[in-house]
């Protein structure tokens, strides 16, 4: 039974009761965390600076299908119900907008412009947001150029994850194996329950605000509660991806008639690259002051949809909207597997929810892998 | 902390016009620590930073033995290159790199190395010409095919007839429009392939210029023999960040700042021709 269940072994959890969580903000406030963690703002779940446990939301779920993302109020008293807003942690660790370095031309010299951090807790992070994380990490900090920004950032936070209890429709991570129960890469671990939370610690660094919280015992009915919960949401998913083996075959149909298809819906937005917590890719401009004697290099979010991403001067390598589409797909879910070792994709479903037009990347892939139209 | 997104600033030393769009630039940096410590191979490449303006892709010209300097020739085709064209020695730039993989030097020693150019943006190559010219002992017989559009656009005209007076090399210039002075042939370059007497097995190909160019050459090389992992060719995408972070210049799975420029026709041979990658 649950308490010889390995997950519940690995974790070893204690009981908070709802009330107590303003301990939790207490203690991180204490050791000199700023907090950012969940707020509605503008119909949706955000990450914002919050000072305490009751600028949570309560009894707040959400409705998300493919071009839809509604909040719901209900009656419990839940602050963890919802499943995900629009951004994760890709904002928080990689800039939307930031200056790399600043110019002087005379005399010549280019300066870094570190970022300014603190550290920083963030309450509510869910699994498919941390697998997006540690996807990232490698991004820009395992090659032999790692990124100094993204470090200072990534190395400011302590990470407070949550278990997903409930999927929303345009949820898959069951599939990816990236969730819905934490695994990994967090520093302290909750699972709600109707009466509050049972919290761990996972990380060296998790432990030191554990320490302070005064746990209750969990009880074995709570830690089944735990167990289950996890197990029904992912039972719940709608959705799921071909295995990893098949989604290399996306290289073999480059000109599959299903491209065209979506080409027709696509708006070449960017919605989905925006959303999507482990898109990277970034475009860096000069910006001069008035003056002319002083300029500095601004990096932004770019996305493979964008008419200048593919630019090379004269011409676009990717002119069509079928192209991009293409690009981002197969790049997403078959060029990563031989850049990183996994697929670029967590199952998070915020690029079919955040789509105007509710183009469902599960789906585009399943035509595009069907079977008798394979390229020669 | 070393940030790689930051530039060095290297002074200018000398410029030259090497026709009326193609201008070289020698350069040096002001730390002469970096100087010291700055080491490539033919066929990699800085990003090149003019003030205020912003950063470019430029290959490194000049042999690796050359310490105390590095070459970019650098075509006006843009915003960047045609601010940079107006520099003068002692005028200021700034630089990152080298970055990428040059071409295999080592790997390829003792083969027979036929090069084909096409275009005005034959830099890449210019520098394995003079890296094997200097080491003309460690290779076989060298072919080196140019192509341009009009005859006017060939630039280091001298360069080609004293390369072509060397032992076992062989120069061949085509023009899509000769010119009465021309000497070289009317046509694609690709059309030389043909008139090689080329040793497949032995033989090496190193490829530069428009992508239509290059995959017409490796269609006729496969065909008189040369084998698919002897094909090797220097691409171009819009390149932003030199460290394989920006995402823009990805072909398939591989990033041109990183796995390229320069490519084994093997590795990408899916993707390459394939319109949109
Ligand atoms: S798939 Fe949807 S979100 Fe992505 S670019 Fe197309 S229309 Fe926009
Ligand atoms: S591709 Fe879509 S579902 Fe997958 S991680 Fe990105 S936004 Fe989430």
């Amino acid at each position: 039974m649950n308490s010889q269940d390995p997950q519940v072994v690995s974790r070893r959890p204690g009981f908070l009761t709802r009330d107590a969580l303003e301990k939790l903000f207490i203690v991180l406030s204490q050791l000199g965390y700023q907090i950012l963690g969940p707020v509605v703002r503008d119909g949706a779940i955000q990450f914002d600076t919050l000072s305490a446990a009751d600028q949570l939301p309560r009894g707040v779920s959400n409705d998300q299908q493919p071009g839809h993302y509604r909040l719901e109020q209900g009656e419990n008293q839940r602050q963890f119900d919802w499943n995900h807003g629009p951004q994760g942690l890709k904002p928080v660790c990689f800039s939307p907008r930031e200056v790399l370095w600043a110019e002087q031309s005379n005399p010549p010299v280019f300066n870094p412009v570190p970022p300014n951090i603190e550290p920083t807790a963030v309450v509510g992070v869910r699994a498919c947001d941390l697998a997006a994380l540690a996807i990232q990490d490698r991004h820009f900090l395992s090659g032999s150029d790692p990124d100094p920004h993204y470090r200072q950032r990534r190395e400011s936070l302590l990470l407070i994850g949550v278990d997903c209890a409930r999927s929303a429709a345009t949820c898959f991570c069951a599939s990816t194996g990236d969730g819905p129960a934490l695994d990994g890469g967090y520093d302290i671990g909750m699972a709600e329950l109707d009466e509050g939370f049972l919290i761990w610690r996972e990380s060296d660094k998790g432990r030191t605000v554990i320490d302070q919280l005064d746990l209750l015992p969990a009880s074995d009915a709570q830690l089944e509660t735990m167990l289950q919960s996890t197990t029904q949401a992912s039972l719940a998913q709608q959705r799921n991806l071909p295995d990893c083996d098949e989604l290399l075959l996306l290289y073999k149909r480059l000109e599959h008639a299903h491209w065209d298809n979506v080409a027709e819906r696509c708006l070449s937005c960017g919605n989905c690259t925006a959303v999507c917590p482990t898109c990277f890719c970034y475009e860096a401009s000069h910006e001069m002051s008035l003056d002319g004697e002083t300029a500095q290099m601004v990096r932004q979010w770019d996305s493979c949809f964008s008419a200048t991403h593919s630019s090379m001067g004269q011409y676009q390598v990717r002119p069509t909207v079928k192209q991009r589409y293409r690009q981002w797909l197969t790049h997403k879910l078959a060029g990563w597997q031989s850049q990183q070792g996994r697929i670029g994709c967590t199952g998070c479903g915020r690029c079919i929810a955040w789509c105007p037009v509710g183009i469902d990347l599960t789906a585009e892939t399943v035509a595009v892998l069907e079977e008798g139209s394979l390229d020669v | 902390m070393f940030d790689p997104h930051v530039p060095h600033v290297a002074v200018i030393d000398q410029r030259v016009q090497e026709s009326p769009t193609i201008f070289t630039l020698r350069l040096q940096y002001e730390d002469t620590r970096v100087q010291d410590a700055f080491e490539f191979d033919p066929g990699q490449f800085n990003m090149v930073t003019l003030f205020g303006i912003g950063e470019i892709a430029i290959s490194i010209v000049n042999d690796p033995l050359d310490s105390h300097f590095f070459d970019h020739t650098i075509r006006v085709v843009g915003r960047v290159s045609e601010g940079m064209s107006k520099l003068q020695p002692g005028d200021h730039v700034g630089i990152r790199g080298p970055f990428g993989r040059g071409w295999p030097m080592e790997q390829i020693k003792g083969r027979d190395i036929l090069l084909i150019t096409g275009g005005l943006g034959c830099a890449p190559l210019v520098s394995v010409i003079r890296y094997l010219m200097r080491r003309r002992d460690d290779y076989g017989r060298i072919s080196i095919l140019q192509g341009v559009k009009h005859a006017d656009d060939l630039i280091w005209k001298e360069q080609y007839s004293v390369w072509s007076a060397e032992k076992d090399v062989r120069v061949l210039l085509a023009a899509d429009v000769a010119t009465q002075s021309w000497q070289g042939q009317q046509g694609m370059v690709t059309e030389l392939i043909a008139q090689l007497p080329l040793r497949p097995q032995r033989t090496v190909a190193l490829l530069c210029g428009p992508e239509l160019m290059m995959l017409a050459a490796v269609a006729n090389l496969r065909e008189k023999g040369v084998q698919d992992g002897d094909i090797w060719f220097s691409m171009e995408r819009n390149m932003q960040c030199g460290i394989g972070q920006c995402g823009h210049c990805q072909i398939g799975p591989k990033t041109v700042c990183q796995d390229g420029p320069v490519f084994c026709y093997d590795e990408l041979a899916d993707f390459f021709g394939a319109k949109g990658f």
